[in-house]
């Protein structure tokens, strides 16, 4: 058992450092590649049948100039052979049976290419599915400590667009392969065939286009994520000015906010104009050699057929094979791109699903059994992981909270009493010493049924946007309306949501209520309260409330808590001061404890801080 | 892996991923909105001659598309046809081709640059002239305009047009080349000409018929992935609460259906954009055999060129391309339509307040503001504020106290003049707030918001921020004065550190006095102040209380006051309820008094503002 629980605490897999979502096209990470080849592959019918549907898509656009410079021959090779009508009614169904052999062919091509599209998208979307499912799943294991180093904009980001360029790898990346593969090695060994040195001519336009649109797109690359870091700028500039408008309006900055947007707006549009250009030129030049290799063609072709080295149904093959290369060339560079796209944000979203929640259930890990609800702390220290600017630690921290038995923690910001309220229901392990349940390591609890039975009510409420009774009823959503009611009222809201138009169905956020701090924190109580868990721990809990509401709420909840252990951390005295033992946290440290009464008779810290806030508040009783 | 949220009582939880309200907006509009259009133009117009160029430039283009099957005709019947004569127009064929080569690549180079580079000028105007009205327009359209939804107008609709714009220009060279295309070949042939074009009104015909659809099918295809990551945001922003109720498996379950949803959502849409394909490559290829089987038999009875055959197949083979991006357009302009009205329709609303073209702008004022019978109100017939009348001296301290909805927040507001009274008048100064400019206003009057809201940027720039050429000086100086240079020689860069979304970086106390170092630099005569009630830690309170007092020095002051500490030390206080005065005075008369401020201060509340509730 022990080293599972070093391996646990140590948390070197669960250090992966925010990287940068930038996506760096200089890198191509093979390995990244072939993992999601493999999960293509994975979807083994789907992808044989879009592989399948590729190649044949691509043999039967070349059998079209075949067919066509057939054609052009029969219709204008007997003028040169025999006069007899019966030759020329040969000649006329040889051309119906080419037209006919044509239509094949070009129905034959739309639809493997339907098949070949509809497939790969199938299998790229189901790709995308997967790493959906993955992805929210894994966030939901990570810890607290990893999300709060994450940001959640760089997370959306990777959810979104990174798993778009992941999905979009089997289409562009993939499949297109394949597809410019046969035209372009099939196309050139039936035109070598035909004749060697004007298929090289024909060909000769591949590789520059190619190398030419692959350069191309990397400096694009770099201008795109100029342009979209500088209107990133933009948006989170007009996004402030218009949530702070009557910040704006009172300094009267109206004319300051503009001269910032043309700042900002001049800067963008020189990088856009910067882009325009690098990509006019880019595709332009790719269109200008493409056709001046036609031009050669038609030159050499031209002698050629002169010469009577080849047919003119030959020369017009060779034409019409060009035409039907021009855009899957041009499609070479936007194959790099999603090849360096892919790479990149591949990589990222791995990086992410790869990590090891540094939290999760030990091999041996039990459910809690039944117990009356004692919560220890025994010497516990903890320190965040090197990755923290902060030195926050915590060190010997010990005391016991149970039926009964309150506790409330106090000090100044940073002392460390939300990381307590955290180590309880494990969003972070302890360093040394040991948390116990009615004598259960708490790491050697199930996740589910330690957090069931550790209620946190944190400081900072987040809802969620929907109905009020949703939101009360977050932790057990099969809960009765009674329920709801009971937590609502003790949580005094119950009235306040009564009144509201829609009840406890009124949406809260946008386009609902918006709710006051301190109703968003009684409806955080409500929450916490509902599922009826063996340690109730407010972190914080009331400070927007006001101390008169406070004091009813603390009255509704004394009998219902009455056989539950209860951790109260605040900053205003008057919620806590009942507490059986008061906790005076500084740096991490307790340096005073007792009841409020010993606290204060004792004059240090604690004291001082009563006295502040009965001068300043004048709030406490 | 997948569980059910369904218990075997049957009843399905309360429990949803994702926002409940939908962000979708109307995507497509009209076709062709008259007013849109009109109005578009008078923001075209400035690049007019560019644009004009620009179509040049456009059909010059297309001219060389149009030419090139021509060359090719000419060069296989003038010279490769024409036998041991045709070596020498070969040549001559070969260099107009080549000519033709160069004009295609100039003017492609110069109409895309033209207008792409018109389109994103236009985008940055347009955006401009919203956000530009945003910053006068009515503060009520504000205050019930969600800021989400005017950025997507300030993004995602301003996109549709400038898309509008560039899609336009190449969408008139696609239709002249679809013309020119028709023309040529009936020029070359009429028989053969109308009867290879007999299968374009067939494609015409399926893409009326599947525009529609497919553009349910798109629709619904967005709108599931935009609930995915509804869901998904929701997850990454509410996960400590996810983890701390247990809700991981009933939410998986949840976010497993919406994405599923959206997978089949999008398959059933590329269904739609694939079937496309083997009708098009389908009707192409019957085309080339209507020319392969006429045309060559055409070539057989020497009626016609083979020249004028080849020069057919090559243009078969391109007369889809403009119908398909001529739908394109047609899709993309419904939806610049929709977007337009939607743009213009932001830069239509009303500036109700507005300087009078004979406003004053008076260097200094005495500090006085004065409340006239005033009576206001957001919406008809409601008016929240009812003949309110008091002064406030210059350099004196007045409290605005009252429950929650008593119209507070509203007298604040007056004395900026963020709205315009109904009745009565509000006097800065001496002056009526109409006569004198709002930017003058702007500089006597100092707000602090009870949200410290602060910018982007470094902790220098947000402190001068009412007055950008302060100087270093000034700017420690009113730091100091607040408490809060202590803490911001902490930080590593100091005054230059930069603030990350509106300064999560600091605790709510500090962002607090940077709020007042601003105001205090702004060194202007009155103080409009709303205190904050969130309560922070007490040595912080402490500090900004001393702040406060620092602040409120030598300046007219109107507190709306939550915390007893601010109302005590105010020279008078006003209790409002309902919108009206109920009681006016200093502490010790008001507590001798008996009223509402008496009873409120006797049951000890930290702040005026829950009162109301509690009385229900």
């Amino acid at each position: 058992m022990e080293p599972i629980r070093a391996a646990r605490t140590d948390g070197t897999v669960d250090t992966e450092a925010p990287a940068d979502y930038r996506i760096d096209v200089s890198r191509f990470d093979a390995s990244v590649l072939v993992r999601i080849a493999k999960m293509a592959f994975r979807y083994r019918g789907r992808m044989s049948l879009a592989i399948v549907a590729t190649v044949m898509a691509a043999s039967f656009q070349l059998f079209v100039p075949q067919f066509l410079g057939r054609a052009v021959d029969q219709a204008q090779g007997l003028l040169a052979g025999a006069e007899g009508q019966a030759a020329k009614t040969a000649a006329a169904e040889a051309l119906f049976t080419t037209a006919l052999l044509l239509i094949g062919a070009a129905v034959a091509r739309g639809l493997c290419t339907c098949m070949q599209n509809y497939q790969g998208e199938a299998v790229g979307q189901s790709i995308g599915y997967d790493l959906r499912r993955a992805y929210y799943r894994k966030l939901q294991q990570l810890s607290y400590s990893w999300h709060d180093r994450v940001h959640s904009g760089d997370l959306m980001t990777r959810g979104i667009l990174d798993i778009e360029g992941v999905r979009l790898f089997v289409d562009t990346g993939i499949l297109r392969s394949f597809l410019l593969t046969v035209l372009i090695g099939g196309g050139g060994v039936v035109l070598w065939r035909i004749d060697p040195t004007l298929s090289m001519v024909a060909l000769a336009f591949v590789p520059i286009v190619g190398i030419r649109a692959s350069l191309a797109r990397l400096k694009l690359r770099d201008t795109w994520l100029a342009l979209q870091d500088e209107l990133s700028t933009l948006t989170k500039a007009m996004e402030e000015n218009l949530g702070g408008l009557r910040v704006v309006r009172a300094f009267a900055a109206q004319a300051h906010e503009l001269a910032r947007y043309d700042t900002i707006g001049a800067r963008a549009l020189a990088i856009s104009h910067r882009r325009i250009n690098l990509f006019v030129q880019s595709t332009t030049q790719m269109t200008f050699v493409y056709f001046l290799t036609m031009g050669l063609v038609l030159w050499v072709g031209g002698q050629k057929t002169l010469d009577g080295e080849i047919t003119l149904g030959e020369l017009a093959e060779f034409l019409a094979f060009m035409t039907i290369l021009q855009m899957p060339v041009r499609q070479i560079g936007w194959m790099v791109n999603s090849l360096a796209r892919a790479s990149t944000c591949g990589g990222r979203l791995f990086a992410v699903l790869d990590i090891e929640p540094s939290i999760r259930d030990a091999e041996t890990a039990i459910p809690l059994p039944e117990g009356p609800g004692v919560l220890r702390f025994e010497n516990v220290s903890f320190r965040y992981p090197a990755w923290a600017a902060d030195e926050r630690t915590l060190a010997g921290i010990s005391f016991e909270a149970g039926p009964g038995r309150t506790i409330g923690i106090v000090g100044p910001p940073g002392s460390g009493k939300t990381t307590i309220a955290h180590l309880m229901g494990r969003y972070h392990d302890v360093g040394d010493g040991r948390i116990t349940i009615d004598g259960h390591d708490i790491r050697d609890l199930t996740l589910e049924s330690l957090r069931l039975a550790v209620a946190v009510v944190q400081q900072d409420p987040f809802l969620f946007t929907s109905s009020i009774d949703h939101n009360v009823a977050y932790g057990d959503p099969w809960a009765g309306r009674p329920d709801i009611e009971r937590s609502a009222q003790a949580a005094q809201l119950h009235n306040y949501i009564r009144g509201l138009p829609g009840g406890y169905e009124t949406l809260v956020g946008e386009r609902g209520v918006t709710l006051s701090g301190g109703q968003r924190q009684r409806l955080a109580i409500a929450r916490g309260i509902l599922p009826e868990a063996r340690v109730l721990v407010f972190d914080d809990s009331t400070a927007a409330v006001d101390a008169g509401t406070e004091r009813r709420i603390r009255q509704e909840l004394r009998e219902t808590v009455k056989d539950r252990a209860v951790v109260i951390i605040a900053h205003r005295l008057s919620s806590l001061m009942h507490a059986d033992e008061i906790l005076f946290l500084d740096a991490g440290r307790i340096i005073e404890r007792g009841s409020h009464d010993e606290l204060l008779a004792a004059g240090g810290r604690y004291a001082d801080l009563y006295g502040l806030q009965a001068r300043a508040g004048e709030d406490a009783p | 892996m997948t569980v059910t949220p369904t218990t075997p009582e049957e009843r399905p939880p309360l429990a949803v991923v994702g926002s409940q309200v939908s962000q979708e907006e109307e995507l497509f509009g009209r076709v062709f909105d008259q007013w849109v259009v009109r109005r578009l133009f008078t923001f075209i117009w400035p690049y007019r001659r560019r644009l004009a160029f620009g179509v040049a430039c456009v059909l010059t283009f297309t001219a060389t598309q149009l030419t090139i099957p021509l060359i090719i005709r000419h060069t296989i019947d003038d010279a490769v046809a024409a036998g041991a004569a045709g070596a020498e127009v070969l040549q001559t064929m070969v260099m107009i081709f080549f000519a033709i080569v160069v004009v295609n690549y100039a003017a492609s180079r110069a109409q895309e640059t033209i207008v792409g580079r018109v389109a994103s000028h236009l985008l940055f105007d347009l955006r401009r002239a919203m956000y530009a009205h945003l910053q006068v327009v009515s503060l009520s359209f504000m205050d019930k305009t969600e800021v989400g939804r005017l950025m997507s107008r300030l993004q995602g609709d301003v996109y549709a047009l400038q898309e509008f714009l560039e899609t336009s220009i190449s969408a008139i060279g696609d239709f002249v080349l679809l013309i020119g295309i028709i023309c040529v070949l009936l020029v070359l042939d009429p028989r053969l000409g109308a009867l290879t074009l007999s299968v374009v009104p067939l494609l015409f015909l399926v893409r009326i018929v599947w525009l529609p659809l497919a553009r349910k099918a798109f629709m619904h295809a967005r709108e599931t992935s935009s609930a995915v990551n509804g869901a998904l945001a929701e997850n990454v922003h509410g996960v400590r609460v996810v983890q701390a109720l247990r809700r991981e498996d009933v939410n998986f379950a949840l976010f497993d259906n919406k994405a599923r949803d959206n997978l089949l959502a999008a398959l059933k849409a590329s269904k739609f954009t694939n079937i496309m394909i083997p009708i098009v490559d389908t009707l192409t290829g019957a085309a080339m055999a209507i020319v392969v089987v006429v045309g060559g038999g055409l070539v057989l009875d020497n009626a016609l060129d083979v020249g004028v055959m080849v020069a057919f197949l090559f243009y078969v083979q391109r007369f889809f391309d403009p119908i398909r991006s001529l739908t394109i357009q047609y899709s993309i302009m419904q939806r610049a339509m929709a977007a337009g009205q939607r743009i213009f329709e932001v830069m239509d609303v009303e500036v109700d307040v507005e300087d009078k073209p004979d406003a004053l702008a008076p260097e200094e004022i005495d500090g006085a503001v004065a409340f006239e019978g005033v009576t206001f109100g957001y919406l008809p017939g409601q008016p929240v504020l009812h003949d309110v009348s008091f002064r406030v001296a210059p350099g004196e301290t007045v409290a605005v106290v009252g429950p929650t909805g008593s119209g507070k927040t509203s007298l604040m507001a007056l004395a900026h003049r963020f709205y315009d009274v109904w009745e009565g008048a509000v006097r800065v100064g001496g002056h009526d707030v109409r006569d004198v400019t709002q930017a003058s206003l702007g500089r006597h009057i100092a707000m602090v918001l009870q949200e410290p809201y602060l910018f982007t940027g470094t902790i220098r720039d947000n402190i001068r921020y009412a007055r950008a050429d302060a100087s270093e000086a000034e700017v420690v100086r009113a730091a100091e004065a607040v408490g809060a240079d202590a803490f911001i020689r902490r930080l590593e860069k100091g005054y230059d550190s930069e603030l990350d979304q509106g300064g999560v970086n600091l605790s709510l106390g500090q962002r607090q006095l940077l709020s007042f170092a601003r105001a205090l630099v702004a060194d202007a005569k009155i103080l409009v102040l709303d205190e904050a009630t969130a309560s922070v830690d007490s040595y912080t309170e402490l500090e900004i209380q001393r702040a406060l007092a620092r602040l409120l020095e030598g300046r007219t002051a109107l507190v709306i006051a939550h915390r007893l500490a601010t109302v005590r030390n105010a020279d008078r206080i006003v209790v409002l309820q309902d919108g009206r005065i109920i009681e006016e005075g200093d502490h010790p008369a008001l507590m001798a008094s008996g009223g509402l401020y008496s009873k409120l201060y006797a049951m000890n509340y930290a702040s005026f503002d829950d009162f109301a509730e509690e009385a229900e």
